[in-house]
């Protein structure tokens, strides 16, 4: 199967490590995988921001880059939610509208397109810790997918998983809300810092690049001794 | 006072609200409380099969009501003056507010009874009544002792007095209503009871607001718990309701299930303890019911958002579901928005209702969670709304120049590879002398606020578009 690397902005800058797994986890799986060279950032800062016009310069290159893909692959659930709006950036503008919409169809979470796509559950994956699992909000809520990560890390030998308590509550990252609402911000990922900690966990994982930064920035400036993983991770993990 | 709450700057309001513990221990914990409720009544309820069904057949009535608002309007209005009742349309609050004195000069009104309405809030109708020698008692328990506290104001459109404990609550009316009793709810509610007996018996009008209007019959549906609304619709020969011009629903089978929808998001209750409709039957033969009826339909800006893309705003039936399960809120309560709309459906209405002048900054105290649209039982795309509201905040030149430069730059450089390339290339050095310890702890210019708080990672050493080339030598589209 045929499938391009939307590596996103956050993983190419700060999580080349475990941009690296999921390549080695979905060529394990008989992936082939290409990484198309235009592609920048999706646009989310923008966008969410209200800056529509900026988003779209975005958005279009993103198109740009992936139209002749079969399949899109991203670590982060957030951006993938992100080429979902897509369509919608779009309304006035027919022939752009519809290239974003056969982009925005082709686009899948890592975890979701493994299970949902490949089928797959197990990778044989292994590693030893107590952790818990950081739900990403947009994954949840616009890419509506709640099962997949926890079908592959319930897989994983010698993952103790442990349930987050108010798991649904947003880590208060935001994109741009996390430094435009610096004290309500603090407030939320102190919240989610400390479910963190009650669970006993020594590893946070998630599968998205905006939350890790937020709850890991967190947790070590407070100096807690929990590390803070990508999903990709785990699953490429051996020991 | 009307919608506007405090005088305050935004950021001063959340500060005060992030010093108040109490406060904030009361929404988390009302939050958690009802999240089970709640879903024990909807999604968990298998009496009423499938929740997703209930939640579009709401969209669809609310939809198909507000695209056909003035028909229905007209026939509410036709079918309430036709029983005798009396109709007023006000555009703003302070036409709502002077016909509403008018009737009560005429009345010679000394004392008025009030069930709970957030739109008479809105208005500020207490206020106009008071000008006019006559004064409004509220009978709801948290109105009544928001009431008694002189000058609080709501801070959940559900449960208004959401930030008050039991003990503030005992001292308040100790205060001010002379009660000598504990800090036990029930005893604090006899005594509320007791003292509103006498005041209803006395009431020369009875004020409610309208949780929903009924087209076919000219009828005014009333879902509460506590009895207050039927002792105010039951005792004066005057009564006025006041509604918000969009709430209405076309048939009694369309109220049965916005009824539901209502009950079960708001508290988690299959049905609310009372459901009072009343319709006007004012006629020499008429023995019981409000002798002189009016309606009070006020637009005060809704119409703004008919045929905009808030249009479905419109469709709220403040039920607080969304408000229930924001992180925002349960972190900086009601009152920091500034507004008796608080929370995701206040950050969506007010800047409607009063400006983005006033409430321009509201729409972005959201972290885009869109917990509030999945918690919508009329399917209101919150979320999109407080991007849609953002989007329209930058366009008319409200957003501060720093950001706008900054965002411009944002899509210049995500529109241009090169640009990018010489960026991820150049990260690592330029990020060299903020780095220690594998982060950075004190950012440069845009990354302060960021690392006011959390550190920031430090770019990785390695190209990742390097590393992926040599992985995968010989794939042309590599190149
Ligand atoms: S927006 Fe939806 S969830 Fe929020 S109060 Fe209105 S109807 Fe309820």
């Amino acid at each position: 199967m045929k499938i391009s690397l939307f590596v996103t902005c956050l993983g190419e800058l700060f999580y080349q490590e475990a941009a690296k797994d999921m390549v080695e986890v979905l060529e394990r799986l008989g992936c082939e995988i290409d990484f198309p060279r235009g592609q920048i950032c999706c646009g989310q800062p923008a966008y969410n921001s209200g800056y529509r016009k900026d988003a779209q310069k975005a958005a279009k290159q993103m198109i740009s880059a992936f139209e002749s893909s079969e399949y899109i692959v991203t670590p982060s659930g957030s951006c993938a939610g992100m080429f979902k709006e897509y369509p919608g950036l779009f309304q006035d503008d027919a022939t752009w509208h519809e290239k974003a919409q056969k982009v925005a169809d082709k686009t899948y979470e890592f975890t979701q397109f493994i299970v949902n796509v490949l089928g797959v559950e197990d990778l044989g994956a292994v590693y030893h810790a107590k952790a818990t699992y950081h739900t990403s909000c947009h994954m949840m809520r616009l890419l509506k997918e709640t099962e997949s990560p926890f079908k592959l890390l319930n897989n994983v030998e010698g993952l103790e998983l442990l349930p987050l308590e108010n798991s649904y509550d947003c880590c208060g990252f935001g994109g741009t809300f996390a430094v435009k609402m610096v004290p309500i911000s603090e407030q939320m990922v102190d919240e989610k810092v400390r479910h963190v900690e009650e669970t006993g966990a020594d590893v946070l994982i998630t599968a998205d690049g905006g939350c890790l930064m937020n709850i890991k920035g967190r947790i070590d400036r407070k100096g807690k001794p929990i590390a803070v993983k990508h999903i990709a991770q785990i699953l490429n993990s051996r020991s | 006072m009307a919608m506007k709450i405090g005088e305050k700057p935004f950021f001063d309001r959340v500060d005060d609200a992030l010093d108040d513990t109490f406060m904030r221990q009361s929404m988390a914990n009302a939050q958690d409380g009802l999240r089970g409720k709640k879903i024990a009544a909807t999604e968990g309820d298998e009496a009423i099969g499938d929740w997703e069904d209930w939640r579009s057949a709401g969209e669809e009535i609310r939809r198909h009501t507000l695209e056909n608002l003035d028909y229905y309007l007209e026939q509410l209005s036709e079918n309430f003056a036709k029983r005798g009742g009396h109709v007023f349309f006000a555009e703003t609050a302070e036409e709502a507010n002077a016909y509403i004195q008018q009737v009560a000069k005429k009345k010679n009104a000394k004392n008025a009874t009030k069930a709970k309405s957030m739109v008479t809030e809105e208005i500020g109708l207490n206020e106009a009544l008071a000008d006019v020698g006559c004064q409004v008692h509220e009978t709801d328990l948290a109105e009544y002792i928001l009431q008694a506290e002189e000058g609080d104001r709501p801070s959940h459109i559900v449960v208004p007095s959401l930030h008050k404990n039991k003990s503030q609550i005992r001292d308040t009316l100790k205060e001010k209503a002379g009660y000598s009793g504990t800090d036990q709810p029930e005893e604090l509610t006899a005594f509320a009871r007791s003292q509103l007996r006498d005041v209803f018996m006395n009431a020369d009008i009875g004020i409610t607001g309208c949780n929903f209007g009924v087209a076919e019959t000219g009828s005014v549906s009333l879902v509460t718990n506590e009895g207050n609304a039927n002792m105010v619709t039951s005792y004066p020969e005057t009564q006025i309701s006041v509604m918000g011009m969009e709430r209405l629903v076309p048939t009694w089978e369309d109220l049965d299930v916005m009824v539901n929808l209502l009950s079960r998001s708001a508290v988690g209750q299959k049905i609310t303890t009372y459901v009072t409709n009343v319709t006007p039957e004012v006629g020499p033969q008429s023995v019981d019911g409000p002798k002189d009826f009016h309606l009070v339909i006020v637009d005060g800006g809704r119409s703004k958002a008919l045929g905009t893309e808030f249009q479905s705003a419109l469709h709220c039936i403040r039920c607080a579901a969304c408000v229930n399960v924001c992180p925002v809120y349960r972190h900086i309560g009601g009152h920091a928005y500034g507004s008796i709309y608080q929370g995701p459906i206040g950050a969506v209405l007010s800047p409607i209702l009063g400006g983005y002048e006033e409430y321009g900054e509201l729409p972005y105290a959201s972290s885009l969670c869109a917990a509030c649209t999945e918690a919508c039982p009329v399917k209101i795309p919150l979320h999109e709304q407080l991007i849609r509201h953002r989007q329209i905040y930058v366009e008319e030149g409200y957003a501060d120049k720093s950001e706008q430069a900054a965002m411009t730059a944002f899509g210049i450089g995500a529109s241009t590879p090169s640009l990018f390339k010489i960026a991820t290339k150049g990260a690592p050095t330029f990020a060299k002398p903020f780095v220690q310890e594998g982060s950075i702890s004190n950012g440069p210019g845009p990354m302060k606020l960021w690392t006011k708080i959390r550190e920031f990672p430090a770019p990785g050493k390695e190209n990742f578009r390097k590393w992926f080339k040599e992985h995968k030598k010989g794939d042309s589209r590599n190149e």
